[in-house]
């Protein structure tokens, strides 16, 4: 389905729509008001925006840089080309450590590698320790969104939730009682956990430490009482200097939920006595997105979610309308290069209006890159039969001053003659909701002849 | 300095009022303004189909109609906008060069190049205004609510200067109204849902007529009007600058 046709169905309970359209508002305008407490907020965006470039342009020395320290510090280091790769490096470590139980903080990383269903499958438990993870975890169901995963659930649907897999008692979705329940639930599985599995916010190549950025602190509490701890990271998480992180930490909590700083941003630099530190390393696409010159700086991205919060579109079609790990703004210029086809309808889920690119803290021509991929996706991929004529069409009688002529007036003729049941039909999407335009009775080209004589 | 008035596609077939209203506050600005008779379209609406191969020949019209003139205004800041920004798909000759550099929206061509703010119009109504994505993000006709800028707007300083009439604050100032050109068919559900949540916006705010630089959100925003009997009206900011001047 494409996401038109998804965004309908999220569409027919209005009242829904409204509510989730009004969470994300909040959070854009907290992410508005934290940011206008910044002095040279738009100064940080820029020199974030130029690190990435730098980092972009120099990708494989700050990784070889990176690994030479990572390895100096004790930490074993791994590469995966895709996802594939990733999860048997992952499931390699579990599996010598016999582990059975591993616990996870939140990682799109993981997501996109679809890690859980793998791992999983070969009979280990996975659980995902961020409360809103959890949440879509224990519906059986993926993020909607990637900074507030559970985003499109309401208090009451947590409720029912957690009665019937954590068996809490009816709390007409209280916040604080609901959470409680899942902090001593999730309590447990910290404890029996053999294995931690954490995604990284950034990799810093000078130091070859890395930094994971929480609010609940579930990420430590993980990495800290297991043995073995798992990072996995995508090529991009790199940033060269550890003096460049204060740009990017004040950033990203503020643009991320509005927040000054994230609750933890914790520093991992090297294994402590007796455990064991991994690193994945992952491409996964991102080197073949990489060469792609006008998309190139969508590898920008911090993962911050400000662009979907501040999407009209994507408030109104809820984050699942896109059928992709990453949705919204971001990840509609990120999933047509992984897959053309499945994801050719996103770059049109869009106004193009640009707030996404106004918003963006590192700074991403995101709309921009949104309309280039639709002049790449009408020619790679096949168009339904209707719409490329009548584009196809238009671009003739455009570049025609004659058929122009022509077709502005039967179309004038036809909206004032035709009967209505014509104009407002099922093909006509138009005139579903609206009333077309009135015709008067004249265009302005008949009144300019009539009225002024051309001076030319 | 000699000016040549665009009147895109749809204003010309639909709103002759609006291209009026333009010419006309154009004149009384005492502005030399030539209407070339063979001018059809920017080419925006195939471009942002993903069909930009296909308007070549429109991008190429208008380039012919328009490269003698020294200032090309137009009523509408997303066409405009779709000039200086996707003409790039032409080889870049001098011709397509200046027309690109040339290419002003009507407000921003009367505050930025004639250097006026007050035209001594009067318009004794609350009004709400609609600042289109494509001017306000494309043209930069004003500060952004997403950047950390000081606050101008070209429309503002324009209508603030109008007698009588009453700017209304709006709840969500710049949110995209849904057109988006051949998005409000194909992803209609949300084009219609993102034009009422604004038009109710404005009815929240108190306004009576919505005004904005950009007539094809005015448009969509007036169908969804007229089919709901909203009291509200649409008119194109150059019919406000107008009025009894
Ligand atoms: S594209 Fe920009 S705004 Fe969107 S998630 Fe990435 S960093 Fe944040």
């Amino acid at each position: 389905m494409s996401h038109s046709e998804k965004a309908a169905i999220f569409n027919k309970n209005e009242a829904k729509v409204n509510w989730h359209d009004k969470a994300l508002w909040y959070v854009r305008e907290k992410r508005d008001n934290a940011a206008h407490g910044v002095k040279g907020w738009e100064y940080l965006r820029d020199t974030a925006s130029k690190i990435k470039g730098n980092v972009l342009s120099n990708l494989d020395n700050y990784l070889i840089e990176f690994e030479a320290n990572a390895l100096k510090n004790g930490i074993k280091v791994h590469w995966a080309s895709d996802a594939k790769e990733h999860n048997s490096i992952v499931y390699k470590i579990v599996k010598e450590h016999n582990a059975k139980k591993v616990v996870k903080s939140k990682s799109m990383l993981t997501e996109e590698c679809h890690l859980n269903p793998y791992l999983e499958s070969k009979n280990i438990e996975v659980v995902d320790t961020d409360l809103g993870e959890y949440i879509v975890q224990i519906a059986k169901e993926t993020p909607s969104h990637i900074v507030l995963p559970a985003i499109h659930k309401t208090k009451e649907e947590v409720d029912e939730l957690f009665q019937e897999h954590l068996g809490t008692k009816p709390s007409n979705g209280n916040p604080e009682y609901l959470t409680n329940e899942a902090r001593k639930h999730l309590r447990n599985k910290f404890l029996q956990a053999d294995v931690a599995i954490t995604g990284v916010n950034f990799a810093i190549a000078e130091t070859g430490g890395f930094v994971v950025c929480t609010n609940e602190g579930n990420a430590d509490m993980g990495a800290h009482l297991v043995p073995v701890h798992i990072a996995c990271m995508g090529i991009e998480k790199i940033i060269p200097k550890e003096e460049h992180l204060g740009v990017f930490l004040r950033l990203l909590a503020r643009s991320a939920t509005g927040q000054p700083i994230t609750t933890y941003s914790s520093h991992f630099n090297k294994p402590a006595e007796g455990k064991e530190l991994h690193i994945v390393i992952v491409d996964n696409g991102r080197t073949e997105q990489l060469s792609r010159e006008d998309f190139r700086s969508s590898l920008h991205c911090i993962r911050c979610g400000a662009c979907m919060n501040t999407c009209p579109i994507y408030r109104r079609s809820g984050g699942h309308s896109y059928d992709a790990t990453i949705p919204g703004p971001i990840g509609s210029i990120l999933s047509p290069g992984k897959d053309l086809t499945k994801h050719s309808s996103l770059p049109f889920a869009s106004t193009l209006c640009g707030s996404c690119s106004n918003v963006c803290p590192v700074k991403i021509n995101i709309h921009e890159q949104l309309y280039k991929w639709r002049q790449i996706i009408v020619k790679e991929e096949p168009q339904p039969f209707v719409k490329k004529s009548i584009l196809k069409i238009a671009g003739k009688v455009l570049e025609n001053r004659t058929l122009y002529n022509f077709a502005g007036k039967s179309a004038r003729f036809m909206l004032k003659y035709a009967p209505k049941f014509m104009i407002y039909s099922k093909l006509n999407a138009w005139g579903n909701a609206r009333d077309l335009p009135e015709v008067k009775n004249t265009n302005f080209d008949d009144w300019y002849k009539a009225k002024r004589k051309n001076k030319k | 300095m000699r000016v040549g008035l665009f009147i895109p596609c749809y204003i010309n077939q639909l709103y002759p009022e609006v291209a009026i209203a333009t010419l006309e506050l154009l004149e009384k600005l005492k502005v030399d303004v030539y209407y070339p008779s063979t001018q059809t379209c920017c080419g925006q609406p195939l471009g942002n189909s993903g069909y930009e191969e296909d308007s070549k020949g429109a991008c190429q019209l208008f380039v012919e109609n328009f490269k003698e003139y020294d200032c090309i205004v137009g009523p509408s800041g997303s066409c405009i906008y779709h000039v200086k920004k996707h003409f790039d798909i032409l080889e870049q000759t001098p011709d397509v060069v200046k027309v690109r550099n040339n290419a002003y929206e009507l407000c921003e061509f009367i505050v930025k190049v004639l250097g006026k703010t007050d035209l001594g119009a009067s318009f004794p109504h609350k009004v709400g205004l609609h600042k289109s994505c494509h001017g306000l993000r494309g043209l930069h006709l004003g500060s952004c609510s997403e950047r950390m800028d000081p606050h101008f707007s070209t429309e503002e300083d324009l209508l603030n200067n109008v007698k009588g009439l009453e700017l209304m604050k709006l709840n969500r100032e710049d949110e995209c109204c849904g057109f988006g050109g051949t998005f409000s068919v194909f992803e209609e559900a949300i084009s219609v849902k993102m034009g009422k949540d604004k038009i109710q916006d404005h009815l929240n705010s108190g306004v009576e007529v919505i005004t904005g630089a950009d007539h094809s959100c005015l448009m969509h925003l007036e169908g969804l009007i007229n089919r709901d009997n909203k009291p509200l009206k649409v008119m194109h900011i150059a019919e406000i600058l107008n009025s009894t001047i």
